[in-house]
């Protein structure tokens, strides 16, 4: 007897859901994700490495705000971070409304707004753990760079940053894991325009307004569990290899 | 060489801080400060070396002024040109030994001592390509008053450069000291709690206490 020729072994499960067969949606969203928390966690680097440092080495007026204020984000309800966001920035905002009259800048609705709101969110992980790291670089290491006629600004590029390099790697990794889940910020400030604002996490919610989603809501939430476990694993891995390092 | 007439604090003195009166003034090229632990060696190569601000007073190496608590003088660390070799070496272990003893040198100016003359002066010629993590103490000092020499200073503080070794490479380490005493003309500043090593190393002793 002949074996068909176009046979396979789904053939068993007629009705057995496909489970790995994105949609185009699904993967626009997940591609819109990955590219709203790289450039979120890249963007906001500079700023996270200038006050993880500022925290960790200064003493200054008005420091207690300042670490109030960075950590904001982090109890905030992410609805009212979203609606200060479009309140300031959104077209008609107060900011927003003078840069899209003068420059023709605007972020509201747009997928650059989703990667200010997710920054803005993962903001206090970021400078937390870069704050920590800049503690623990050696500043007897910055003491000795000093004196063999380093200026301060040298002795932070030279031995403060590559000293504090791992854990500020991990810091933007946990910002960026951050950026991909964040959800109530980025659907107030920028609503969830598919294509355009809306991410994985976005995309979840729509399917779960749909009937017959579940398929839809399982793919996105595997992929967004693998992406950040992923993501936690390399910072823990990070911030490991910097304490190795000292204790050389 | 040395003029210094500083007072030092640290923390409330009600609380028991930290106050000293230190004064020594010696035309001597090298200099070693002794006194128990605690009397402010330390801090007192610290002040010299820009890293603590006295309280009030004077500090003049060579005939330079580099702290005047009256005059509102200051000079900020990196530009006083102090050689520091810290007791616990300290050098950067992000940095090959090459790197570290590199990472001193200054654009312009004159160059007092060369690269390949430092090497060769402390015996460090086999150890420029490795890590600073696997070397013995006496190599990290060796390369700690390397790194020190060759950011061109004008003056050497040497903060008990051998507590932390053995007797053996105590032994070793002397010899080095010794050459660069005699070599390098340099004022030298050493602190030590060991008489003995003050004899071997030293012209003038300043005791604190």
């Amino acid at each position: 007897m002949p074996i068909p020729v176009s046979w396979h072994p789904s053939a068993l499960l007629p009705h057995r859901p496909r489970m790995f067969d994105f949609t185009p949606a699904e993967l626009t969203a997940i591609a819109l994700s990955l590219k709203v928390a790289t450039v979120a966690a890249l963007a906001s680097l500079p700023l996270g490495i200038a006050t993880g440092w500022l925290l960790a080495r200064k003493r200054f007026f008005g420091k207690a705000l300042v670490d109030a204020l960075v950590h904001l984000p982090l109890v905030l309800p992410p609805v009212v971070v979203g609606y200060v966001l479009l309140v300031a920035l959104g077209n008609h905002g107060v900011v927003g409304g003078f840069l899209m009259h003068h420059f023709g800048i605007g972020v509201a609705f747009r997928w650059t707004g989703a990667a200010l709101a997710s920054a803005v969110m993962g903001f206090p992980l970021m400078v937390r753990t870069i704050r920590l790291s800049i503690e623990s670089a050696d500043q007897r290491l910055e003491q000795a760079a000093a004196t063999l006629g380093a200026t301060p600004w040298r002795v932070f590029r030279s031995v403060t940053l590559p000293l504090a390099w791992p854990g500020i790697v991990a810091g933007a990794v946990l910002a960026f894991a951050k950026a991909l889940g964040e959800f109530g910020a980025t659907i107030t400030f920028v609503s969830a325009i598919p294509g355009e604002t809306q991410t994985i996490s976005s995309a979840i919610y729509g399917l779960l307004q749909v009937p017959g989603g579940d398929a839809g809501i399982w793919r996105l939430a595997l992929v967004a569990v693998g992406i950040s476990l992923l993501a936690l694993l390399a910072s823990e891995w990070l911030v490991r290899r910097q304490r190795g390092g000292e204790a050389r | 060489m040395l003029a210094l007439d500083i007072v030092l604090e640290r923390g409330r003195r009600d609380v028991g801080g930290f106050r000293r009166h230190v004064r020594v003034e010696d035309s001597a090229r090298v200099i070693a400060l002794a006194g128990h632990s605690g009397a402010g060696k330390t801090s007192v190569l610290h002040a010299i070396a820009g890293l603590v601000t006295p309280r009030e007073g004077r500090i003049e190496v060579d005939g330079r002024c580099l702290f005047d608590a009256a005059a509102r003088i200051d000079v900020p660390v990196h530009e006083r040109h102090v050689g520091y070799v810290f007791q616990d070496a300290r050098l950067f272990p992000h940095l090959t030994v090459r790197g570290n003893l590199r990472y001193g040198r200054r654009t312009g100016g004159s160059t007092r001592f060369a690269f390949d003359d430092v090497v060769a002066l402390l015996g460090i010629g086999a150890l420029l390509a490795r890590r600073t993590a696997n070397l013995s103490g006496g190599e990290a000092q060796r390369v700690a008053i390397g790194r020190a020499l060759l950011s061109q200073p004008r003056i050497l503080l040497l903060d008990e450069p051998l507590s932390n070794l053995d007797k053996a490479r105590r032994e070793e380490l002397i010899p080095y000291l010794q050459r660069v005493r005699d070599e390098t003309a340099l004022p030298i500043v050493y602190v030590s709690h060991s008489a003995d090593e003050v004899e071997r190393l030293t012209a003038a002793v300043h005791v604190l206490d």
